[in-house]
Formats: structure tokens, C-alpha cells, sequence
């Protein structure tokens, strides 16, 4: 019970960390219906970000994510005001191809600029734990939690209430209507770049932070963190924080249990198992557990 | 009104403007139309006429069709709006209903609304303009919460006026908004076009139901080819002899016979 107790704190921790990723997947989905292979890339150089404002610049380490997730944000905007917006009206396919250039352009920007050795983050949480019962639970694994939940909250409400938000899924259902009743797609746009690297910062720094270090591989998670995108549903907050959970208690269910139980299915397996779930998934629900069905009237 | 107002009272007035998309097409061949302020001017035409092209041009909505302005010029109560964005269109006044409705289906009546007052700030007004729509179409009020798209199809062409109102406009396009629509649900919408007018809105009314838009408004043009290529009063287009024949299916002596048919096409070319 123990075991299982503490893999399923530690497969919670990881899902929220998948969550982090993809809930800026989902807001540039859903805003301008690109898939944003890039956002592996915004997480990396949040993380770098953060690292920079809090070691070089010298600032303490809890104002240091703000301000990085501002920079981090001033750059998505940047890149959609560049890049992206150039592409609108091309063909997804030639759009999701510019995404992918730009995730190496980042990648060799950040190791170009930081180098490619682990850094230590700096962050205050480090190895620290406390016990409940038996089970460990790590601080660092708390705050991911916390912080999911919290964006994802906010996601909620910004989406279903905010004049900006009820805007974005307008844009995303039907530009051009959109554009004729005043809304300005280009705000749209460059708003929902703007808050992926944002969120995409807290995911880099919490994954460098707790002991594992900042190294340009965490811009891999974000692959990671795509079954759980189209698990939960491509446009839906609540659907990636979910499917993120799911994602991060598989991996480390399995992690846990497989080798004591069917061993014959080999080493690693753990990280063939969110595919498997995905699959399934998709049979059952082709857009998702959370995602938008097309409307349509019979 | 006997004749289209003069220039300074007309708030929407297009001079010989020209239209051409992707550089090449020519679209709209110098068109030049009034609506005096206040007044529900009518716009007929075929399919392909380029009646939704002069709103598009009028709107901003071009350059998202790749189509451009070369030549003329649209004024909106005596200043200029030519090659405008919408955003900014939609600011100084002029909300446009699209043909097709387009209502954002995957969001609720509400939302819809609130994302057609995106231009607006102030609270307070939106509020009064929400409860104006609402009491305007009580079926919305009734279907609030509801997705846009399960509605009918009366039921979402008043949510895409519903969505428009809320800029408050001074002067209102509808583009067909009678497509598509049971004969009640026309009447309906008839009804509606005269309400928001009376209300204080200037209309333009761009129709294939020449019945129903001449039957309200003031001022009529038709459109052909890319031209006006006939203008008067409401009354006068619905007892015109061409108009009947050819957008009201009245014809003098019953059905036509195929030989009639060369007379048609000679007759129809009023420009030429």
C-alpha cells in the first residue's frame, strides 16, 4: 500500500508537469488551431530564462519566475509577430513545419548562449521532504501540483469569462467572423503566444527544479507531454491537466509494478505505456476525453 | 423620399469604387451608393453581382479575400473609411451581419453576444445594449445559456443580428438575411430589420428576396456585373416592369415559354 501510495504522489507530480506543458499547447490550439511543436522549446528557454534573471541578474528566486515568464512571454509574442503571422492562411501542414524549425532555432540559441552542462537551478525547494504516514512526498513535487492546478483554474476562468478569452475561441471557431464583429485576430494571436511561454516558463523551472538540474534535454518532456494532449483533447485546459495525470500515473505505475509482474514485457516499458493508453483512448474518443465535439445540428 | 439624400446627410456614401482580387479580377466596376441617415436602403441582385464584395469593401473585410480597393472612395458620416480594418469600422459604428450567419456555433448565446461586444468597455452599456437584444429576441433570452449551434436556423440569423447590435451601430449591413429561411421566419426577420430601424439604426439591406427588402425600405439599387445598374425608391423598384419579371417572378401573361427566353437575356442587361 505504501508502494503504491508513493508512486501514484510521484505519478501525480510528474502528470502535473505534463499538464504544464501542454496547457500551453492548448491555449495556442485553441486560439489559432496550430499544434505548437515549438512549445518544448519555450519550456527550455523559460527555464534558461529564469536561471539567467535569478543567478546573473541577481535577483531573488521567487520574483525571478515572474520575471521570466514576462520575458518568456515577450518572446512568444515576438515569434508570432515574425514567424507565425506570416504563415496564417498557409497550408497546417507548412505551418506545423515552421513550429518545428523553430524549436531548433531556440534550442541552439539557449545552448549557444548557456552551454549545454547541467546548471543548478538555484531554487530553495532542492531535495527537501516531509513524511505523511510512510509515504515521502517530495516539496518540490507539491509546488508542481499546486501550480498546475492553479493555471488551470485560471485557464478555466480566463476562457468562460473574460472578454479576452471569449474572444480567443470565437477567433479559433471562425476568423473571419471574429474579424468582422471588431475582434483584432493579431491580439489574439500574439496574446495566446504570449501566455504559452508564460506557462511554459513554471514548467521549465520546475523541471530543473527538486535536485534534477537545468539541461537543454528537458525541452524532451514536451513530447512526453503530447499523448497527454491528445489524450485529454487538443483544446481543452481541463482535458490536458487530465490527460497529464493519467499520462504521469501510467509511466509511473508501470515503472513500478511491470517489473515485478510482467517482466517479460521488458525493461522501459514504462515509457511505451502512455502510448498504449492513448491509443485506447482514441478509439473510444477520437477528439479526446475533454475535447471540443464539432457541433452540429441533425 | 423621392431621391437618394445628399452627400453630407447620407451616412454611408461609396463613390465609383472598384474592386479587384488577387490583382487580377475585376469585381466591382465603379459602384456608387447612399444611404441617407436613417433611412433601410435595399441591395439587390443575382449571385455573383458582387453585392457582398461592396460590403466587404465597405467593412475592411477585403484584404482577408486577398481583394483590394483601386479606385473610389467609402465615407462613413463624413469621414473617410477607405481600406479601414474592421476593428476599426466596427469602432466608428458600422456593424455588419455576414451572409450565412456564421455565429461562433461551439459557443453559448451568451458568449456569442459578449464576444460581439468586444469593441465596447464599458459595462454599463453593454449591459443596456444585452438587454435590448434580448428583448428584441426573446427566443435568445429563453436559449441563453444554450450552444449557438443547436439552434435553428431563425433562431441563430437573430443571434448573428443579436451579436452585431451589440456594437451598438449606427448603421447596420445585413448581408441575405433571409437565406435559407421559412416564409415565417422572413416575416420575422422583416419585422425586425423595421424594429432596429426604428429604433435609430440605419440599414443596409442586401437581398435576393426582392420582395421582402423593397417591401421596407426607402431606397433601392440593383446591382449586375459589378454596377448599379437601376436606383430609386423602394415603392418605385416594386411596381418597376423588369424588377417584377426578373427578381419578383410576376410576369405579364402568366408562364413564359422557352422562346421568350433570348428576350430575357436582351432585357436584362439594363446597363448595356
Amino acid at each position: 500500500m505504501t508502494d503504491f501510495l508513493q508512486l501514484s504522489f510521484a505519478g501525480l507530480a510528474l502528470g502535473a508537469l505534463y499538464a504544464l506543458v501542454a496547457l500551453g499547447f492548448v491555449i495556442i490550439y485553441k486560439a489559432t488551431g496550430v499544434i505548437n511543436f515549438a512549445q518544448g522549446g519555450l519550456v527550455l528557454l523559460g527555464g534558461y530564462l529564469t536561471y539567467n534573471v535569478h543567478h546573473t541578474w541577481g535577483v531573488p528566486f521567487y520574483l525571478s519566475i515572474p520575471v521570466a515568464m514576462i520575458l518568456c512571454g515577450m518572446v512568444g509574442a515576438a515569434v508570432e509577430r515574425v514567424v507565425l503571422r506570416r504563415m496564417v492562411g498557409q497550408p497546417v501542414f507548412a505551418v506545423i513545419m515552421v513550429t518545428i524549425g523553430l524549436l531548433f532555432v531556440i534550442e541552439q540559441v539557449v545552448t549557444g548562449t548557456w552551454g549545454f552542462n547541467r546548471l543548478n537551478m538555484g531554487d530553495p525547494w532542492g531535495i527537501k521532504k516531509f513524511t505523511v504516514g510512510d509515504v515521502q512526498l517530495s516539496v518540490v513535487n507539491l509546488w508542481t501540483i499546486m501550480l498546475a492546478a492553479l493555471v488551470m483554474a485560471g485557464f478555466f476562468l480566463f476562457f468562460r469569462y473574460s472578454r479576452l478569452g471569449v474572444a480567443m475561441r470565437a477567433t479559433a471557431f471562425d476568423q473571419e467572423a471574429a474579424i468582422a464583429n471588431g475582434i483584432s485576430a493579431r491580439r489574439v494571436f500574439a496574446l495566446s503566444w504570449a501566455i504559452a511561454g508564460a506557462v511554459a516558463t513554471l514548467a521549465g523551472v520546475m523541471l530543473a527544479s527538486g535536485g534534477s538540474g537545468l539541461s537543454p534535454e528537458i525541452e524532451f518532456v514536451a513530447l512526453l507531454a503530447f499523448p497527454a494532449i491528445i489524450l485529454g483533447g487538443l483544446d481543452s485546459p481541463a482535458g490536458a491537466v487530465l490527460g497529464g495525470v493519467i499520462i504521469g500515473l501510467t509511466q509511473t505505475l508501470t515503472a513500478g509494478y511491470q517489473p515485478r509482474y510482467a517482466d517479460w514485457l521488458g525493461n522501459g516499458f514504462s515509457s511505451v505505456m502512455p502510448y498504449v493508453v492513448m491509443i485506447v483512448i482514441l478509439l473510444i474518443r477520437p477528439y479526446g476525453l475533454f475535447g471540443t465535439k464539432e457541433v452540429r445540428r441533425v | 423620399m423621392t431621391s437618394p439624400a445628399p452627400e453630407t446627410q447620407a451616412i454611408l456614401a461609396v463613390h465609383g469604387l472598384e474592386v479587384v482580387y488577387s490583382d487580377v479580377i475585376l469585381v466591382l466596376r465603379g459602384v456608387s451608393l447612399d444611404v441617407p441617415r436613417g433611412a433601410i436602403v435595399a441591395l439587390l441582385g443575382a449571385n455573383g453581382a458582387g453585392k457582398t464584395t461592396l460590403l466587404r469593401a465597405i467593412t475592411g473585410l477585403l484584404r482577408v479575400h486577398r481583394g483590394a480597393i483601386t479606385k473610389g472612395t467609402v465615407q462613413f458620416d463624413g469621414s473617410s473609411i477607405t481600406g479601414l480594418d474592421p476593428a476599426a469600422v466596427v469602432r466608428k459604428g458600422m456593424s455588419q451581419v455576414m451572409e450565412g450567419r456564421r455565429v461562433f456555433a461551439e459557443l453559448t448565446v451568451d458568449e456569442n453576444l459578449k464576444a460581439g461586444g468586444f469593441t465596447r468597455r464599458d459595462k454599463a452599456e453593454l449591459r443596456d445594449s444585452y438587454d435590448r437584444v434580448m428583448t428584441l429576441f426573446p427566443k435568445l433570452q429563453d436559449r441563453h445559456k444554450q450552444t449557438a449551434g443547436y439552434l435553428s436556423g431563425g433562431e441563430q440569423q437573430m443571434l448573428a443580428i443579436g451579436r452585431a447590435l451589440m456594437q451598438s451601430p449606427r448603421l447596420l449591413l445585413l448581408d441575405e438575411p433571409s437565406l435559407g429561411l421559412a416564409p415565417l421566419i422572413v416575416e420575422q426577420i422583416r419585422e425586425i430589420v423595421v424594429d432596429i430601424n426604428s429604433q435609430g439604426t440605419s440599414v443596409l439591406l442586401v437581398e435576393q428576396n426582392a420582395t421582402m427588402a423593397l417591401s421596407i425600405a426607402d431606397y433601392g439599387y440593383v446591382m449586375e456585373n459589378g454596377r448599379v445598374v437601376k436606383d430609386g425608391p423602394g415603392q418605385e423598384l416594386l411596381n418597376d416592369k423588369d424588377i417584377q419579371e426578373f427578381y419578383l417572378g410576376v410576369g405579364e401573361a402568366g408562364r413564359k415559354s422557352f422562346r421568350d427566353v433570348k428576350t430575357y437575356r436582351r432585357r436584362k442587361r439594363w446597363s448595356a
